[in-house]
């Protein structure tokens, strides 16, 4: 058994920031859940794909992002407690629900978290999801440790239930992949199975009825400042005087108390959890009592421009010091050192680190790149083979997924990429926009999510380009999460398989072509066959992401791995060069080499070889 | 209070060992913070994670501020430098992994000997183990992370007790691995006493 499940109460427990948010929903007696996958917020599904059964939690990967956020609604809507979890882009997808079921209201206690990103560790932006809250009018909670993240996730579920709407909780990715300290409280009743009682008024949004929706809304927000006004979320902590007044929210906080207390900077500290509505009385109250103002908060001047405007009436002359003043920037992750500037410029004290030594040598970067026998490498290095001189006219319309890593060299396979489902609505303009040769790649778990309406609009508009889906039976960026095409659900029972062929030939193509990656040859075939159609093309590369490839065949101790002759190898660097494997390594000497300890054993590099000089071992490795 | 700055290469079990150690901190009775890298980085990058035993509240190691630096990779050891200072204890790998730009030739990997002459002009304390070599030796490749445990545990700065280490070793490590690692994690052991 999971140590989530555990019935002990006051057990101090390891946890990961995503583990201890799904501790808080069974203290909460959660009852429901829905997400799509994404970093980092990933490990929150994963947690639920492992337990939901043993939980009794129903969980399922939907779709996509706004497929989770409309399901877990509904069964809100027939009482139950459920939650939708996403990365912060996957909220600009559920956006269009989100924004009105705010309206609607909940029945069920409704939680939805948004995992930022400041930094985009594993995103293509870094936007501020705090800016949701306001848009929406929905309440938000921003814990700063693992301990916080239980408890908030816990009480957003009461607070969305006793307001009737549902509850933000804000993570970023230093707090979902923080690991720390957690005390459990008793895990939560559940209520089973829920019942929808009718009431066209409340959820059927016509405009008139919507009218009447917004009224309630701001009803229900009014009573949410009472409880932010009162919330133990937000405190003051005092740091030995009344100099200086940081206001603060998320993980920023832990940087701000260890600066503060290792520099010696008097003042207190307005940690902010309950973060909309803002409990203005309160921060009124602190503004009146000190002589400057520090603002701490990751991403865009929210916080700042807020207290500005209530420092106007309370504390004219106060002088607020943030990003408006440019002590402090909007770009990036906020860490101990960034604290430590912001407090130098501020206090005109140097606090920065001594003594910091910058490596006096170049070092090579390490880009995340495509694992060794990663199935896409085949595809992308077919399609090359396939283009010849076009090459380097092609256009490569890029995705969200490991595929991406195309983009390093020498594939170089990635021109464009906005987000999810990108690569094929944007082949299609790019068709149309140029005569240029146009080749889309996306995933089979991103095909599922928004790679299905740009084939009907390729087909309607007839576009003309190379639509690839890298189908590689898993959601493999992410942890290896089922996909509707996979014969698997989110808990982990047998599912019904969806056919990605099946539905493209619904949309009406005409060219389909299924090849396995590892027949270099008939891939490059296809490749040649589909660049020749004159209407879109569609290659579905089916191939098992190699690392779960791997993990059988370690299993079954057929694990063999590859190395080079070296009395055969001409030193040519074909598979240095074209292929690229990251096992493949030419040593100082000029010569060749395997590095076995991160060979995966796909042996394509072998048929890349124009001199035969690559063998698989003879001896299972260990 | 120790600040660890955990580095190596995606694949290579940074995430893993951090566990290891931030689990036997918790067992010896001490508080402990853990920040770890996911997603896109794992995928062949660089990984690293921070640990913080006995701390206050940031999970993050700030520059100048590491007291050990436990490195998978001698050149990971060598990029994180600027969280070193004069007191600091380098742990590190001396086994290569070639990145892909070195592989086809655009960039050079610095020299081993001359990262290593230059680390230890910041701080004497630098224990360098091959874990490549002492992994084949214990069994497998694979067990490479429980060579660098040991090497860690085998330091005077090393937070936690030798017991706890080995003790969170045997409970994080599937149990048919469990020999090999557990005699891959003495060779380091044994390597860095005899450093």
């Amino acid at each position: 058994m999971s140590q989530l499940l555990s019935k002990e109460k006051g057990k101090k427990m390891f946890l990961l920031g995503n583990e201890a948010i799904v501790r808080g929903s069974l203290e909460a007696g959660l009852d429901f859940a829905a997400c799509y996958p994404g970093t980092p917020s990933s490990e929150i599904g994963n947690t639920f794909y492992e337990i939901g059964k043993e939980a009794n939690v129903y969980f399922e990967f939907s779709t996509n992002e706004k497929v989770a956020m409309e399901v877990a609604a509904a069964a809100s809507a027939c009482g139950l407690r459920s939650m939708t979890f996403m990365k912060h882009v996957g909220l600009n997808v559920a956006a269009d629900a989100f924004m009105t079921v705010a309206y609607t209201g909940v029945r069920g206690g409704f939680v939805i978290i948004s995992a930022d990103d400041p930094g985009c560790h594993s995103s293509q932006n870094e936007q501020d999801n705090r800016y949701y809250a306001r848009i929406a009018k929905v309440p938000m909670l921003e814990p700063v440790n693992a301990q916080e993240a239980k408890e908030m996730t816990h009480f957003a579920f009461k607070m969305s239930e006793e307001i009737g709407m549902p509850v933000m909780l804000r993570t970023t990715t230093r707090l979902n992949h923080v690991r720390g300290a957690v005390v459990t409280g008793e895990l939560g009743p559940q209520r089973g199975k829920g019942h929808f009682d009718k009431d066209p008024k409340k959820f059927v949004t016509i405009p008139s009825h919507a009218r009447v929706d917004h009224v309630l809304l701001l009803e229900r927000m009014a009573r949410a400042l009472a409880i932010s006004e009162k919330s133990e979320f937000n405190s003051i902590i005092d740091m030995g005087g009344s100099e200086y007044g940081v206001i603060t929210s998320g993980v920023a906080y832990n940087y701000v108390a260890d600066v503060m207390a290792a520099a010696g900077i008097k003042g207190k500290i307005l940690k902010l959890g309950m973060t909309w509505p803002l409990p203005e009385k309160m921060m009124k109250e602190f503004i009146k009592s000190v002589d400057k103002i520090v603002i701490a908060e990751e991403g865009e001047p929210l916080l700042e421009n807020e207290v500005l405007a209530l420092a106007k009436e309370a504390n004219p002359k106060v002088r607020v010091y943030g990003k408006r003043s440019g002590h402090f920037s909007v770009m990036g992750e906020y860490d101990p050192d960034v604290m430590k500037a912001g407090f130098s410029k501020i206090t005109g004290k140097d606090l920065m680190p001594k003594g910091v030594h910058k490596p006096s040598m170049e070092i090579p970067v390490r880009p995340p790149s495509l694992c060794p026998g990663c199935p896409h490498r085949s595809t992308y290095y077919a399609a090359k083979r396939a283009l010849k001189q076009n090459f380097k006219e092609a256009i490569f319309s890029s995705d969200i997924g490991c595929y991406t890593l195309g983009i390093q060299d020498p594939m170089n396979t990635a021109d464009f990429l906005l987000c999810m489902g990108s690569s094929v609505d944007a082949a299609g303009g790019f068709s149309k926009a140029t005569d240029q040769p146009v080749l889309a790649y996306l995933g089979d778990s991103t095909f599922f999510h928004s790679g299905i309406h740009g084939v009907v609009n390729a087909v309607y508009n007839r576009h003309k380009f190379v639509y690839t889906i890298l189908d590689n039976r898993t959601t493999a960026m992410t942890g290896h999460q089922p996909n509707p095409g996979m014969g698997t659900d989110g808990r982990g029972n047998p599912a019904p398989m969806v056919s990605i062929e099946d539905i493209i030939k619904g949309c009406g193509v005409d060219f389909i072509r299924t090849v396995d990656t590892s027949d270099i040859k008939e891939m490059q075939k296809a490749y040649e066959d589909a660049l020749a159609h004159d209407k879109l093309a569609v290659i579905i590369a089916k191939r098992e992401c190699v690392l779960l490839e791997v993990r059988a065949r370690k299993k079954s101790g057929d694990f063999k791995t590859w190395q080079i002759n070296q009395e055969e190898c001409k030193k040519c660097q074909v598979c240095i060069k074209t292929w690229g494997c990251p096992a493949i390594y030419l040593a100082e000497d000029g010569t060749v080499h395997i590095n076995e300890g991160i060979c995966n054993g796909c042996g394509i590099c072998a048929k890349v070889c124009p001199f035969k000089a690559i063998h698989e071992n003879t001896e299972a490795r260990k | 209070m120790t600040r660890i700055v955990v580095v190596g290469v995606g694949g290579q079990g940074v995430l893993f060992a951090s566990k290891v150690i931030s689990e036997a901190a918790l067992a010896d009775g001490k508080n402990a913070v853990m920040s770890e890298v996911h997603g896109m980085a794992q995928r062949g990058g660089v990984v690293m994670c921070n640990i913080c035993v006995g701390c206050i509240e940031s999970s993050l190691v700030g520059d100048a501020e590491a007291d050990i630096i436990f490195a998978f990779e001698p050149m990971e050891a060598y990029r994180a430098l600027p969280k070193a200072n004069k007191g600091t204890r380098f742990v590190t790998s001396t086994s290569k992994v070639v990145p892909v730009v070195v592989s086809i030739g655009k960039q050079k990997y610095p020299d081993i000997n001359a990262m290593f002459d230059e680390i230890k002009s910041i701080t004497p304390k630098l224990t360098a183990v091959d874990a490549d070599k002492l992994a084949i030796q214990a069994g497998s490749y694979v067990a490479a992370n429980s060579v660098l445990l040991g090497a860690l545990a085998g330091t005077a700065e090393c937070p936690v007790s030798l017991e706890k280490m080995k003790e969170a070793l045997k409970n994080t490590v599937p149990p048919k691995m469990l020999d090999i690692n557990m005699k891959a994690f003495q060779l380091g052991y044994a390597a860095a006493q005899g450093l």
